[in-house]
C-alpha cells in the first residue's frame, strides 16, 4: 500500500483537490495529475531550472517540493502567464528577441522572470543574468533571454 | 514574386505555443493503458552476465513485466543494424537492445521493467537481482593501444577498430624542404550534448492494423524507422515514427538507440503502449557524447609564416561501441585543412574502444577538434617566428582568388571537397576591426592596472554545411486557401517552420500567417534524412523553394485559364492571382486549389493534373562552405585562475540569411557551447571507467553570468549550390569557439606564457601556469 | 542499486504540527530523515543515494521559524528561510555578513525553500551559513524525545556531513553572539559559477581598539576542509596589532596551512591557495569597511 494523502491547492487560480502519493514531487504532480505539462524536467536534482514554478509568491524548483507539501499552497505555473494567443508582454518580448528555440528551458525562464521582476522593477543586465543563472538554456547562449527580459521591462507603463 | 518574408527578422511561428506551455515533448504525451519503463543497466564498466534474478521485483507493486533480450527472442534477435557501415568496420560494433552475455559500459541497458508508474519500476528495478563478473576494463584510449592490453569486448582481438588517412601533397618532400617545422601535442576534451530535454521513446502497438507507433526525442525519425524497421524484419509502412516538439538535439539524438528499440519491443510484447523517459543521471551515461583525441602533429612553415605542411596521428576514443559508425573520427579527417591553403597533409586517425559510453557527434561533430588544431598550430608559428597571429593567417589562408579551392581532401561519397566561394581574410580582418584590435593594448593596460590579465584571441573555421542526399517537402495550398508544408526535416529549436513558411510565403505570395507546416512525422511524409551537419536550410529549404515555385507556376497556369489571360499578364499577391492592372480580374488561390480538386462530370482547367501541390527533394550533391572569424577577450584573475570570456565578435558567412533572428541565435548558442567545452565541460571518470560526472553539480555548463554578450556580423555570400543560396549556420558558432578563447587565455598570460594545447582549461591549471612563469622569471632573475 | 534512478524510493510521510508529536516521531520511528527546505535532501532522495522509511516534514511545525533580536544575541530559529533572512531587516543590521553571503547561497529560487538550519544539519563543507555560524561560536539548541541541549559551534561540527544531532533529536534553533558596535566584516568567495558551491570561502569579523588596532578577530576558512576551520592561532596572534598588509599575509599564509580536500576537478594544493586569496580578500574588506566608518 503506498502512502497517500489528500491535499487542496489552487493552482493558476483555479482550486484542485487530489489523493497524492507522497513521494511524488510537486512537477510530476501539476504534469501527471493536473495535465499542466508546461512545467518541464530536466535533471531532478535541483540545477538545471527547467521545473521552476511559483508557490506562495515565490519562485521555487517543483522538483525539489513534495506535492503534499504544496497542501494549501498557491501555485502559479507558466500556463497562468498567457495563452497562445494572448501571450503577456514578457512572453511576446522572448519571441521578438528570440529567446527561445527548443523551448524547453523556457517555462522555467519566464516564472524565474516574473518571479524576479515582480520583486525587482528596475533591475540592471547584470542582475537580470544574475536572477536566470539557475536556468540552465543550452540552446540560445542567454543573450536573447536578457534583452527580451530588459525590453519587458522598458515597455513597463512608468507609473509601475 | 514577393522578397516580404526572406531575410527578415520574422518572429518563429513555433513561439505561441512554447511559450504558453503547450509544447508537446514526448514526456508531454499519455496514451490510454500506458506503461513506463524504467532500465536496469550496468554499474561497471566491462562485465560477463551470469544471472538475472527478477522474482522478487515481478511481484512489486504495479509491475507488468520485466524482460531481458531473451524474453523478444520471438520478435527479434541479435544486435542492432549498423548505421553507418564502414569497410574499416567488417563486424559492425552495435548494441543489442538489451545486453545478452556483457556489457561494455557503465549504462548499458540490460532489463527493461514495466509499470504503471515510473516510481514502481525504480523500485522494481532496484529490487532485480544481477550477477555480474567484473571484467578487465580500459577507461583510457591511450591504455586501449598499450601492449597486451585488457580488451573492451571480450570477442574482439583488438582495442584498435582501425586508422582512418586522409592527405594530400607530397608531406616528405614539403618536410624536408621546409625553412621550419616544430611538433606539438593537443588534448582535446569535449563532452555531452546537454540538451535539456533528455531522450524518451513512447511505443504504442496498433493492435487493429499490426503498426506500431512511435514517438521519439529524435533528429532521425526516419533512420528510427528504417533501422527498426529492417530489424523487427517488417515492412517500414507498418512503423509511423514521430519526431514531437524536440527539446534539443546538439547531435546524439540523431543516433538510434537500444532503448528505442527495447521500448518498441516490450510494446510488441505487452501490446501496450509503452512510455521512457530519459533521466539526467542516465543521460550522463547512456547517451553519446564526444570525448577525447590526442594529436601529435608536425607542422611545416616558411621562414614568413606561411603554414605549407601538417602531418599526424590522432588517438580517438570511440568509446564501447559504434554505433554512428566512424562518422565522428572521419569528420575530423575531413575537416583538414580547415580554411588553409596547404600543400600537403598526411593525418591519420587510430580509432580505439574504451569501456566508457559511446561517442558520437556532438554540435561541431570533432570540426571543432579539428579547428582546434589548425588554429592552434596558427598561433604557435606566430609565436615562434614572433609574428603577430593575424599576419600568419593573412598568409596561410586560402585567398579569396583561389575560389572555388579544391583542397584535396575527399568527402564521405568519395567526391573531391571544394570550397564554393568565401573571403577568409576579409572576415578575420572584420572581426579584429570589430573587436577593436587595435586599441587592445591600451584595454590590457588599463586591465592590468585593476590587476588582472587581458588576453585577446582569434580563430578561424570553414564549415561544411548542406550534407549530401536530400530533404524533401511537400507543398499544398487548400480549397480555403491556406498553405500546407510537409516535410521530413526534424527540428530541435532550430526554427525550420518558420524558416520554411518564410520560403514558401514569398514564392507564392501569401501572408506567413497561412502557411502551417508538418514536420518529422514518417506517417505525413515519406522520406527524410537527419537534422545534422547543418544541412537542413539547404535540403529542405530549398526543397520547399522548389515545391512552392511548382505550385506557383501551377496556379498561374491553372489562372491564365480561368481568368483567359496571359500568364505574363498575371501576378500573386496576399494569395490572389490578378491580372496587373485589372484587379477586377482575379482568383483567389483557395479557388484554384478547389477547381484542381475536381467536382464530378467536370474537366480541370486547361486539363492541368490535379491537386494545387507538388513535391521536391532537393539533392545536395556538393556541400556549400560556410565560413567564419572570431576574436575575443578574455579577462583572468591571477589570484584565483579564473578566466572570463569578456567580449566575443564572430564575422560568419552562411550565405544568404533567411531569417537572421534565427541565425543569430545558432550563431550565440554555438559560441557558448564552445566556451563551455573551452572552459567548463569536463567528463571525469575512473580508471575503472565508473563515470564521476554524473549530476550538473559537477558537470559544469555555462551559465548567463558567465557568459559575453556575442556580437555578430554578416557577409552573406550566396552559396551557387542550391536554388536558394543559403549555406547551414547550426555549427559555425562553437567550429572555433574553444581555440579562439584558448588562443586568448594564452595572450593573456603574456610572455614566457606556455603553449597552451589542451582544453578544457581549469583555473585551477591556469593558477600552475602561472607559477611556473613567476618561478622561471625568478631564475632568470637570478641569472639562472 | 542498479540503474540511475530520479524518482525517490516509497517511505512514509510525517507532518508534524506540535513539539510533542513531533518528539514522539523521534521517539518511536527508526530510519527517519527530517525534510527541511529540501533543496539538499530532495536530490538525495531523488536518486536515492538516500532512502529513509519515514520521512518527517518540518515545514507545518509552529515556531521554528523567526528571528528574534535581544541584546547580545540573535536567534534565528532553524526552519527560517534564507530568502526570509536575506531580507530581514534585522540580519542587515546585526548581521551584514550574513546577507553577503546569503548572495552566493545556492540561487534565489532554492532561498526560497532552503533553511538555515538544514544548511547547518547537511554540512555541507562548501556551505556558507554553517561556516558563519562556526565565525560566530554560535550555539545550537536542539531538542528530542530525551530532552532539550545546546551544542557549541566547537562541537557541532563532527565529520564530512555530519553534524552533533543524533537519529532522534532536531534542532530547534541557533544563537549567534552579536559583536560590539564597530565592528566590521568581510566575506569572500570563489565558485566556478554563480550559485556554484564555493571552492574556497572565507569570513572575518574585526572588532577595532582605536582607529586600526584589533581587538578581537575571528577568521573562517569554509569549502577547503571537510568543516568549516577557525584560524585561531593567527585571531590571537593579531589582537592589538594593525591590520596592515602584512598581518594580512600572515592570516592568509595560516590559511595556506589548512589540511585541504581534494577531489576530481580540484586538487587540495589549489583549496590551499583559494583559501589565502579568500582570507586575503575578507580582510581587505573589513579593513576597508573600517576606513569608510572612520
Amino acid at each position: 500500500m503506498s502512502d497517500t494523502r489528500r491535499i487542496t491547492l489552487r493552482v493558476n487560480g483555479k482550486p484542485h483537490t487530489a489523493d497524492v502519493e507522497t513521494r511524488v514531487h510537486l512537477a510530476d504532480f501539476l504534469r501527471g495529475s493536473l495535465g499542466l505539462t508546461g512545467t518541464h524536467l530536466g535533471c531532478e536534482h535541483g540545477v538545471c531550472g527547467a521545473c521552476t514554478i511559483i508557490v506562495d509568491g515565490r519562485a521555487v524548483r517543483s522538483c525539489l517540493m513534495l506535492a503534499v507539501q504544496a497542501d494549501g499552497a498557491e501555485i502559479e505555473t507558466v500556463e497562468s502567464l498567457g495563452a497562445a494567443d494572448a501571450l503577456s508582454p514578457l512572453q511576446k518580448a522572448f519571441s521578438t528577441h528570440h529567446a527561445l528555440q527548443c523551448g524547453f528551458c523556457t517555462p522555467g525562464m519566464l516564472m524565474s522572470l516574473e518571479a524576479f521582476l515582480r520583486a525587482n522593477p528596475q533591475p540592471s543586465e547584470a542582475d537580470i543574468r544574475e536572477a536566470i543563472s539557475g536556468n540552465i538554456c543550452r540552446c540560445t547562449g542567454y543573450q536573447g533571454i536578457v534583452e527580451a527580459a530588459l525590453a519587458a521591462i522598458a515597455a513597463r507603463e512608468p507609473t509601475q | 514574386m514577393s522578397a516580404r518574408y526572406f531575410g527578415a527578422a520574422v518572429p518563429r511561428l513555433e513561439d505561441p505555443r512554447l511559450l504558453a506551455g503547450q509544447g508537446r515533448y514526448v514526456d508531454d504525451i499519455s496514451l490510454p493503458g500506458m506503461l513506463n519503463a524504467a532500465f536496469m543497466r550496468a554499474q561497471v564498466a566491462h562485465g560477463r552476465i551470469r544471472g538475472i534474478d527478477a522474482r522478487q521485483a515481478r511481484n512489486m507493486p504495479g509491475v507488468a513485466a520485466i524482460y531481458t533480450m531473451a524474453d523478444f527472442a520471438a520478435i527479434a534477435q541479435g544486435p542492432m543494424p549498423p548505421m553507418a557501415p564502414h569497410p574499416l568496420l567488417k563486424t559492425p560494433i552495435t548494441y543489442h537492445p538489451l545486453a545478452v552475455d556483457e556489457v561494455c559500459h557503465v549504462g548499458e541497458a540490460i532489463a527493461i521493467v514495466l509499470a504503471d508508474t515510473r516510481q514502481q519500476a525504480e523500485d522494481a528495478a532496484n529490487a532485480i537481482d544481477l550477477d555480474v563478473e567484473d571484467l578487465p576494463s580500459i577507461a583510457d584510449p591511450l591504455a586501449a593501444l598499450a601492449d597486451d592490453p585488457p580488451k573492451v569486448h571480450s570477442g574482439r582481438n583488438s582495442n584498435l577498430i582501425g586508422a582512418l588517412r586522409g592527405g594530400f601533397g607530397n608531406v616528405e618532400a614539403v618536410f624536408a624542404k621546409a625553412d621550419h617545422f616544430l611538433a606539438e601535442t593537443f588534448s582535446i576534451h569535449r563532452g555531452g550534448c546537454h540538451s535539456m530535454e533528455c531522450r524518451g521513446v513512447i511505443a504504442a502497438p496498433d493492435t487493429l492494423s499490426d503498426g506500431l507507433t512511435i514517438y521519439t526525442s529524435s533528429q532521425s525519425p526516419y533512420m528510427v524507422r528504417r533501422h527498426l524497421a529492417q530489424y523487427l524484419k517488417r515492412d517500414e509502412s507498418t512503423l509511423r515514427v514521430i519526431a514531437p516538439d524536440v527539446g534539443g538535439g546538439f547531435g546524439p539524438k540523431a543516433n538510434v538507440y537500444p532503448e528505442e528499440f527495447a521500448v518498441a519491443l516490450a510494446a510488441l510484447t505487452t501490446e501496450r503502449p509503452v512510455k521512457w523517459i530519459e533521466d539526467r543521471s542516465e543521460h550522463f551515461v547512456a547517451t553519446t557524447q564526444q570525448r577525447d583525441q590526442v594529436w601529435n602533429v608536425e607542422v611545416a612553415f616558411t621562414g614568413e609564416g606561411r603554414m605549407q605542411a601538417v602531418r599526424g596521428r590522432c588517438i580517438h576514443d570511440n568509446g564501447a561501441y559504434a554505433p554512428y559508425g566512424l562518422i565522428l573520427p572521419a569528420t575530423a579527417l575531413a575537416s583538414f585543412p580547415g580554411p588553409y591553403a596547404l600543400e600537403a597533409l598526411d593525418v591519420s586517425i587510430d580509432v580505439v574502444l574504451t569501456n566508457l559510453v559511446p561517442t558520437s557527434p556532438v554540435r561541431g561533430a570533432a570540426r571543432p577538434c579539428t579547428a582546434f588544431v589548425l588554429e592552434r598550430l596558427a598561433d604557435r608559428i606566430a609565436r615562434h617566428l614572433d609574428l603577430p597571429r593575424e599576419e600568419v593567417r593573412r598568409r596561410s589562408l586560402v585567398a579569396t582568388e583561389q575560389m572555388p579551392y579544391t583542397t584535396g581532401m575527399k568527402a564521405r561519397d568519395g567526391s573531391p571537397i571544394s570550397y564554393d566561394s568565401g573571403d577568409y581574410i576579409k572576415a578575420l580582418d572584420l572581426a579584429l576591426k570589430k573587436i577593436d584590435a587595435a586599441g587592445f593594448a591600451a584595454r590590457k593596460t588599463e586591465a592590468a592596472a585593476r590587476g588582472t590579465l587581458l588576453g585577446l584571441g582569434m580563430a578561424s573555421c570553414v564549415e561544411d554545411t548542406g550534407l549530401a542526399p536530400f530533404e524533401g517537402a511537400t507543398v499544398r495550398v487548400t480549397p480555403a486557401g491556406k498553405v500546407t508544408i510537409a516535410t521530413g526535416a526534424a527540428s530541435q529549436g532550430q526554427g525550420h517552420r518558420t524558416v520554411l513558411a518564410q520560403i514558401a510565403a514569398d514564392a507564392l505570395g501569401v501572408d506567413i500567417a497561412d502557411i502551417s507546416v508538418e514536420a518529422a512525422d514518417t506517417g505525413k511524409f515519406p522520406l527524410g534524412i537527419s537534422t545534422i551537419a547543418s544541412r537542413i536550410a539547404v535540403t529542405a529549404g530549398s526543397s520547399v523553394e522548389l515545391a512552392a515555385q511548382k505550385v506557383r507556376n501551377k496556379a498561374l497556369k491553372a489562372a491564365s485559364f480561368m481568368l483567359e489571360a496571359a500568364e505574363a499578364d498575371l501576378e500573386i499577391d496576399n494569395g490572389i492571382v490578378r491580372v496587373v492592372g485589372v484587379p477586377s480580374m482575379q482568383v483567389s488561390l483557395g479557388d484554384i486549389a478547389r477547381a484542381l480538386s475536381g467536382s464530378a462530370g467536370l474537366l480541370l482547367p486547361g486539363h492541368i493534373e490535379p491537386d494545387l501541390a507538388a513535391t521536391a527533394y532537393f539533392e545536395s550533391n556538393a556541400l556549400t562552405f560556410a565560413y567564419g572569424a572570431n576574436a575575443c577577450e578574455v579577462e583572468i584573475d591571477p589570484a584565483t585562475g579564473d578566466a572570463r570570456v569578456t567580449r566575443y565578435v564572430v564575422v560568419h558567412d552562411c550565405g544568404r540569411l533567411i531569417n537572421p533572428l534565427v541565425v543569430d541565435g545558432q550563431i550565440r548558442g554555438g559560441v557558448v557551447h564552445g566556451i563551455g567545452n573551452a572552459l567548463y565541460e569536463r567528463m571525469v571518470y575512473d580508471e575503472a571507467g565508473q563515470p564521476l560526472s554524473t549530476n550538473y553539480g559537477e558537470y559544469l555548463l555555462p551559465l548567463a553570468t558567465e557568459m559575453p554578450d556575442i556580437e555578430i556580423h554578416h557577409i552573406e555570400t550566396p552559396s551557387p549550390r542550391n536554388p536558394i543560396g543559403v549555406k547551414g549556420a547550426g555549427e559555425g558558432g562553437t567550429i572555433p569557439a574553444a581555440a579562439c578563447v584558448i588562443s586568448a587565455i594564452e595572450d593573456a598570460l603574456g610572455t614566457g606564457a606556455p603553449f597552451i594545447a589542451e582544453h578544457p582549461v581549469s583555473p585551477e591549471r591556469i593558477t600552475q601556469w602561472l607559477d611556473a612563469m613567476t618561478s622561471a622569471d625568478d631564475l632568470k632573475g637570478r641569472g639562472q | 542499486m542498479s540503474e540511475s534512478p530520479v524518482k525517490p524510493a516509497p517511505f512514509t510521510y510525517h507532518d508534524p504540527r506540535s513539539r510533542a508529536e513531533l518528539h514522539d516521531l523521534l521517539a518511536c520511528l527508526e530510519n527517519t530523515k527530517l525534510l527541511a527546505g529540501g533543496q539538499s535532501l530532495m536530490p538525495m532522495l531523488n536518486m536515492r543515494i538516500v532512502a529513509p522509511d519515514h520521512l518527517i516534514d518540518l515545514n507545518r511545525m509552529p515556531g521554528m521559524a523567526g528571528i528574534a533580536v535581544a541584546e547580545n544575541h540573535i536567534r534565528i530559529g532553524a526552519m527560517t528561510r534564507q530568502a526570509d533572512l536575506h531580507d530581514s531587516a534585522e540580519i542587515g543590521n546585526h548581521l551584514p555578513i550574513m546577507v553577503k553571503a546569503l548572495d552566493h547561497v545556492g540561487h534565489f529560487q532554492t532561498r526560497s525553500r532552503g533553511t538555515i538550519g538544514g544548511s547547518c544539519c547537511h554540512l555541507d563543507p562548501a556551505a556558507e551559513l554553517p561556516a558563519l555560524c562556526a565565525l560566530y561560536d554560535a550555539e545550537f539548541d536542539i531538542s528530542g524525545p530525551n530532552g532539550a541541549r545546546k551544542v557549541t559551534a566547537r562541537d557541532w561540527f563532527q565529520d564530512y556531513l555530519q553534524s552533533a544531532l543524533a537519529e532522534n533529536e532536531v534542532l530547534d534553533s541557533i544563537r549567534l553572539p552579536l559583536w560590539p558596535a564597530g565592528t566590521t566584516y568581510g566575506f569572500s568567495e570563489y565558485a566556478r559559477r554563480s550559485g556554484d558551491f564555493a571552492i574556497a570561502g572565507a569570513g572575518v569579523l574585526v572588532a577595532w581598539q582605536n582607529a586600526d588596532i584589533i581587538k578581537r578577530l575571528a577568521v573562517v576558512v569554509f569549502g577547503v576542509a571537510s568543516q568549516p576551520i577557525r584560524l585561531r592561532a593567527i585571531e590571537r596572534d593579531l589582537v592589538g596589532t594593525r591590520l596592515d598588509a602584512e598581518a594580512i599575509r600572515a592570516a592568509a599564509d595560516a590559511a595556506k596551512r589548512i589540511e585541504a580536500m581534494s577531489d576530481p576537478y580540484v586538487s587540495s594544493d589549489y583549496r590551499r591557495r583559494l583559501a589565502a586569496v579568500t582570507v586575503e580578500r575578507a580582510l581587505r574588506a573589513a579593513v576597508q569597511r573600517a576606513e569608510q566608518l572612520a
